[in-house]
């Protein structure tokens, strides 16, 4: 069986009308594709270059730092180091999302004040004439270490014979249980009960682009502009402000095109977001700078390791009556993000089950590594794993399909919307609202013909070769508040200008956001321009993150549109002296139904100029308006309760998280020699609701599949019991390339989010959230043994195999000569 | 005490500059900082990734592994060099958007040249091969499916321009020393 | 990761080039394709004194096949070599392991004697050059900072070429200016297999074999050499496990297990020495098959 080839997409439609829903090609890819992007460090080419000596050690004290060798390197504007900050800038950086179980919340210094505590820190900033320079002089600086005793990893964390923070003994960040219902009594009274400890390691964003700050302080104007590679500028201008103590007002944060984000940007400020503005403050110079690979390894973030046991009671039918799971989670050396992760990891283990009575308890734990924030999934795939590992190990146990066990938990269609009865990350109920699972996980298994596999294996085995078949389902909250806005303006060109808070990393929110304005107005996309992430377009706004922008801004832009659509027809109807129901909206114009294309009718961009009552006219637009001038009136040109000019304002905050969901099925094939392990085939159903642009939505779902596989069969972050991270480099960091990808095949469902007036959910981090588990599901199915740590590499898969056949590892029940599995 | 700098005479997507640039300046740095050309971008800095992709005397390199003075005196097609004579999207680029190719865009430059070199030497790819073709190169945001169809959309594109023009080609120039003549692209009937 | 300060010389002639490593001493690095060494630089792991750039000495990009020898020169990039027809013709296991070389682009600039000179121990040109029972021709200027014609040269044998991870013996003021491969004579295949992570990546266990039958089509020599099992790599000559054996039915378990014995391989972050002997066992079947098959048909 080869891998099927891929066929090459149908070309994109392009289409003028009725845009919502259609796969047009994008906007931004007429600049993009052109190679004309504005990445952070394609701009601000007269800049300094700032520079950081980092911690080489994962634990030391800073007992002396020597700058005079920098000093002398030619080009070198500045030196500093934390003595040298001041005011808020030399307080520890922001705790982002407090909780009430974070009881013990540290972050860093901007500049490592007299410690650090994971290798990478930030300890010297150097700035100089450019980027080789300022490198030299960092070379230069002469810091005395007195290293500590490092803790790396969760068993030596939990140990705790060494502590990260002096003043934090147990290396305990958080503790934190949820319950529902008793699940200790409810396992204690089940007729069958299982244990299982199960680790994953997940992996990191890892963009193509790395992080960069360029900071501009003018002084004439007294205002900072700070251009970010971030995922949230409005965010970060208000802890800039904060920091460097400026009028909000008098800063601005934009976001130029960013090269990837997929997480790790959200952490805000960073160390060098507060230390370039600072700096280009102090020296009056516009200074930026661009994190490398390296720094981007050992001073971004990662999302790594949960360990967690296990405990479940179930029935002969294998309906799980009680779950009782306890993990401890690794969040580095600081934590700036909060809980987050190990939250969305309680919570959405749950997936689509109904389950008796569930309990989650988890520490997270401090270690002398990188931190550890949000990655693309950020804690679902730890929970899916978790909870589909226990759906394999009892449908092993009870000899029943593994499809047939899932579909017994299941939450039906009819038993929607469903409360789990728990608390989700944003402080909501954790309800679901629409989707219909077992239809999800029967569309999956179709598609890779999951009752047919036999015959499948037999014909492999035949031949010799080793194939396996694995399927994973989950729930995945998104478009999680508080709110997003837009605005959306009609200019007296015709042009449609659209501009929200929430950033864009590769999404196409120009074409997507562009799209929605487009129909609610009924102008070409083409003409529909849309800014993203710029504090000087849209101030208020939280962030691109947990799949939320088409949610949460395509309802705020379609809220906007929708009161300009609105204004404009009020507009229209007195100037060409119409009723309002008998206004169509199309192709820019305003018309009079049933008169044909020579009846009565205004330009869009006339309207525009109608909303705005100057006393000048400007332009042809403008002249052309005064023959709909009307007559005269005793009111305000401006009327009570209206604005000036055909533009508004939209919100959106919704009353708690829209739920998307899907299932994967994947067959694989291991060598039976040499361990490799290859995907077959890769089958992804999802359900988002309605698709603004399904071409964007399938290319997400590419992506995160990839990653998925990139995090279940080759990425690891691997540090050595020193905190030495041996892997920092894409020599050693094993990001999949196309061949390692396989053709992904894609099947959709649509159940509408009723939470929202456009009916969409988040597709963002679909495609790698059950990556993990259901490779190990399907490498499990081919081994014949349970996999219990993800992700696994052929070496690691070789050293199974032995242990295995040396009794060490138990074979599953169905692989043994009495068990088989009973294929439903 | 500033750095020497040496004189390098490099064309650059058909046009010749003269640069004088510290022995240790990588090209990339070059394009990007002395010559503006911001379409190569760097996203590792040694030489995974390829993101840096260049074209040098026709041939894929790596940018970020490549001094400019090492190539003084030869011929540097860029993303920029890749594009229509008008300064729209060229082929390649074009196929990219119409299949959906890119997402944040920043591995894109990598691939276009790569892709541009690869169809020159081999006009009409299977699936397979095209993902060969791209198998150098990192994208962390489309999982390479649309890539694929990139490729074999941009071969179907080519092989209508030649149809249109069969005498409108302007391939870089093959300077390899001892070189093997590469086969030409077949041509086709008009 | 910008590289730091480095004087930089590029000579317009191969004397010109070994003066100016002569003056230099021993503080100086060739850069030829540089895709080894740049990344060091830019890490900022090594920092060199002095690059001697050789890329403009294009008398030395040649691919030479004559008289049972293919001489590569020191400036003949990965893709020549892979290229090369008649090199092709003549030793096949070439094109074989270049192919394995990282990417097409990494070949199209990286050099097949750079590849020898750096020495890695998971590279495979090093194993080809030493199961081919290959040399490197290495060239110095005369004297104490004599101009004229270069007459120092030196050829040393694979075999004592390589000394340890990294480390080949290239003497200050040295430059490697060819390699040569022996083309072995009569009914001969080869293969060239391996495993690594990702398609591209160095191997986490790599094999070349050569395998030559007599007139009955029996095993007359199996050769072996292996790439990422120890500092550098590792030759094994299998010949006692199968020789005689008809070329189709030979023993390769036990041709296997006695590559498998001659091995040291260490553990890694990729993988453990135990699944490195367990890949070169799996691998010298497979490419011993792959060989003798070949040379059956030869």
């Amino acid at each position: 069986m080869t891998i099927a080839p891929a066929r090459p997409a149908a070309p994109a439609q392009e289409t003028t009308s009725g845009p919502f829903g259609a796969s047009i090609p994008r906007r931004e890819d007429l600049r993009l594709a052109a190679g004309d992007g504005r990445y952070l460090d394609d701009i601000g080419h007269q800049a300094l270059a700032a520079a950081f000596l980092r911690s080489p050690h994962a634990h030391a004290r800073v007992r002396d730092i020597d700058v005079s060798g920098a000093l002398e390197v030619d080009g070198l504007v500045a030196v500093y180091t934390y003595e040298d900050l001041d005011g808020r800038v030399a307080e520890p950086l922001p705790l982002l999302i407090p909780h009430p179980s974070l009881h013990a919340p540290r972050t860093a210094y901007p500049l490592a004040n007299g410690i650090v505590r994971h290798v990478g820190e930030p300890v010297v900033m150097v700035v100089a004439r450019d980027r080789y320079l300022a490198e030299d002089a960092v070379d230069r600086v002469i810091v005395d270490w007195e290293p500590l005793p490092a803790v790396v990893g969760l068993p030596a964390a939990f140990e705790a014979r060494h502590a990260v923070h002096a003043d934090v003994p147990d290396n305990v960040a958080a503790h934190m249980v949820q319950t529902v219902g008793d699940a200790p009594a409810a396992i204690g009274a089940a007729p069958y009960t299982m244990d299982l400890t199960l680790e994953i390691e997940r992996s990191a964003s890892m963009p193509l682009e790395g992080k960069g700050v360029l900071a501009r302080w003018d002084a004439d104007d007294r205002s900072l502009r700070v251009y970010s590679s971030t995922q949230t500028s409005t965010s970060v201008r208000f802890a800039l402000a904060a920091k460097l103590d400026l009028p909000v007002d008098r800063v601005e944060v934009v976001t130029p095109d960013v090269g990837g984000g997929f997480g790790v940007k959200i952490v805000h400020p960073w160390p060098e977001e507060v230390l370039v503005a600072w700096a280009a403050l102090r020296l009056g110079r516009e200074v930026k700078w661009v994190e490398d690979r390296r720094e981007h390894f050992i001073s971004s973030a990662h999302e790594r390791g949960q360990l967690h046991t296990v405990k479940v009671g179930f029935d002969a039918d294998g309906h799980i009556l009680g779950l009782d799971v306890r993990f401890l989670h690794d969040n580095g050396a600081y934590i700036p993000y909060g809980i987050i992760v190990p939250i969305i990891s309680s919570t959405q283990l749950l997936g689509p089950y109904k389950l008796g009575a569930y309990r989650v308890e988890f520490h997270s734990m401090y270690t002398n590594t990188v931190i550890v924030t949000p990655y693309r999934g950020a804690g679902r795939p730890h929970g899916v794993f978790v909870m589909e590992r226990v759906m394999d190990a009892l449908a092993d146990r009870l000899g029943l399909d593994r499809a047939e066990v899932r579909r017994r938990n299941m939450i039906g269609p009819d038993e929607m919307p469903y409360d789990q009865g728990m608390i989700f990350q944003d402080g909501r109920p954790l309800i679901y609202d629409t989707g219909d699972f077992p239809e999800t996980l029967r569309r999956a298994l179709a598609m890779v013909d999951w009752s047919g596999f036999q015959a499948v294996r037999d014909a492999a085995r035949a031949e010799g070769r080793r194939v396996g078949i694995g399927v994973a389902a989950y729930v995945e909250g998104t478009g999680v508040g508080p709110y997003e806005g837009a605005h959306v303006r009609v200019d007296t060109t015709g042009d449609v200008v659209v501009a929200t808070g929430l950033t864009t990393q590769g999404q196409g929110h120009e074409t997507a956001f562009a799209q929605i304005a487009a129909q609610e107005l009924g102008v070409p996309v083409e003409r529909v321009k849309v800014t993203t992430g710029d504090t000087r377009r849209f101030k208020y706004g939280v962030g691109t993150f947990a799949s939320r922008a088409a949610v949460m801004s395509g309802n705020a832009v379609a809220a906007a549109a929708g009161k300009v659509r609105a204004k404009a027809l009020r507009i229209a109807a007195q100037a060409l002296g119409a009723d309002l129901t008998e206004l169509v909206l199309s192709d820019g114009e305003i018309a009079v139904r049933g008169f044909g294309p020579d009846g009565p009718r205004i330009a869009l961009a006339t309207v525009a100029v109608l909303a705005n009552p100057l006393r000048y006219a400007f332009d042809e637009e403008a002249k052309r308006a005064t023959q709909f001038a009307g007559p005269p009136s005793d009111g305000p040109p401006v009327p009570e309760g209206e604005e000036p000019g055909l533009e508004a304002t939209g919100w959106y905050s919704p009353i708690r998280t829209t739920f998307a969901n899907g299932a994967h099925a994947v067959i694989v094939e291991t060598d039976p020699e040499t361990a490799e392990i290859r995907i077959l085939r890769y089958c992804v159903v999802h359900d988002c609701g309605r698709m603004i642009n399904p071409m964007i939505v399938e290319g997400q779902v590419h992506g995160g599949v990839a990653q998925g596989v990139g995090g279940a069969l080759y990425e690891r972050m691997v540090y050595d019991p020193d905190g030495q991270l041996l892997n920092a480099s894409f020599m050693d960091f094993l990001m999949p390339y196309a061949s390692e990808v396989p053709h992904i095949e894609i099947d959709h469902l649509a159940s509408p989010s009723p939470l929202n007036p456009l009916g969409v959910k988040g597709i963002g981090e679909a495609g790698l959230i059950p990556g993990h588990a259901v490779i190990a599901s399907a490498v499990e199915d081919a081994e014949g043994f349970r996999i219990d740590r993800m992700p696994i590499s052929p070496s690691e898969l070789f050293d199974l195999r032995r242990r295995h056949a040396a009794g060490e590892v138990p074979p599953l029940h169905r692989s043994s000569k009495e068990g088989r599995e009973d294929i439903g | 005490m500033a750095e020497a700098t040496h004189p390098v005479e490099l064309t650059v997507n058909g046009i010749p500059h003269t640069l004088a640039v510290p022995a240790r300046r990588l090209l990339a740095d070059s394009l990007r900082h002395d010559l503006g050309l911001t379409g190569t971008h760097l996203g590792c800095e040694h030489g995974v990734c390829g993101a840096c992709t260049v074209l040098l005397d026709g041939e894929p390199v790596r940018s970020c592994l490549l001094f400019t003075v090492t190539v003084d005196g030869q011929e540097v097609t860029t993303m920029e060099g890749c594009r229509a004579a008008d300064g729209g999207l060229g082929p390649v680029q074009r196929a990219f958007r119409e299949c959906h190719g890119l997402q944040c865009g920043f591995c894109t430059p990598g691939f276009v040249t790569t892709v541009t070199a690869y169809l020159r030497d081999n006009p009409d790819p299977t699936a397979e091969e095209a993902r060969e073709a791209i198998g150098g190169n990192l994208c962390r945001c489309t999982g390479y499916q649309n890539i694929v169809a990139s490729v074999q959309r941009a071969a179907e594109i080519l092989r209508a321009e030649a149809r249109r023009a069969p005498r409108g080609d302007d391939r870089a120039r093959d300077e390899r020393g001892g070189a093997e003549a590469k086969p030409a692209p077949r041509a086709e009937a008009s | 990761m910008k590289p730091p300060v480095f004087a930089y010389h590029r000579p317009a002639s191969l004397d010109e080039a070994l003066a100016t490593l002569a003056d230099l001493g021993g503080d100086a690095k060739v850069l030829a394709g540089g895709q080894s060494l740049v990344p060091v630089l830019n890490m900022r792991l090594a920092a060199p004194a002095a690059l001697v750039d050789i890329n403009k000495l294009a008398e030395l990009s040649f691919v030479h096949t004559h008289d049972h020898l293919v001489r590569v020169g020191a400036l003949a990039r990965h893709a020549r070599t892979e290229r090369d027809e008649a090199a092709f013709a003549a030793l096949p296991l070439l094109r074989q392991a270049t192919r394995q070389v990282a990417h097409p682009t990494i070949r199209n600039r990286g050099t097949t004697v750079g590849s020898i000179v750096h020495a890695d121990p998971a590279a495979e040109m090093p194993a080809v050059l030493l199961l081919c029972g290959g040399s490197v021709e290495l060239a110095s200027a005369v004297g104490d900072g004599q101009r004229g014609t270069a007459s120092g040269r030196r050829e040393v044998a694979a075999a004592d070429f390589f000394l340890g991870p990294l480390d080949s013996d290239v003497r200050p003021g040295e430059l490697a200016v060819a390699a040569s491969f022996p083309v072995p004579t009569g009914r001969c295949g080869s293969a060239w297999l391996e495993v690594s992570r990702r398609a591209g990546d160095y191997a986490l266990c790599g094999v070349g074999v050569l395998a030559a039958l007599d007139a009955d089509s029996r095993v007359r020599r199996l050769l072996a050499a292996y790439i990422s099992v120890g500092p550098t790599p590792v030759l094994v000559d299998l010949t006692e496990a199968v020789a005689g054996q008809v070329f189709d039915a030979a023993d390769l378990s036990s041709a296997a297990a006695l590559a498998q014995a001659r091995i040291e391989p260490d553990d890694d972050i990729h993988a453990t020495a135990d699944y490195r002997r367990h890949l070169a066992g799996v691998l010298t079947r497979r490419a011993a098959a792959e060989a003798l098959a070949r040379a059956g048909e030869a």
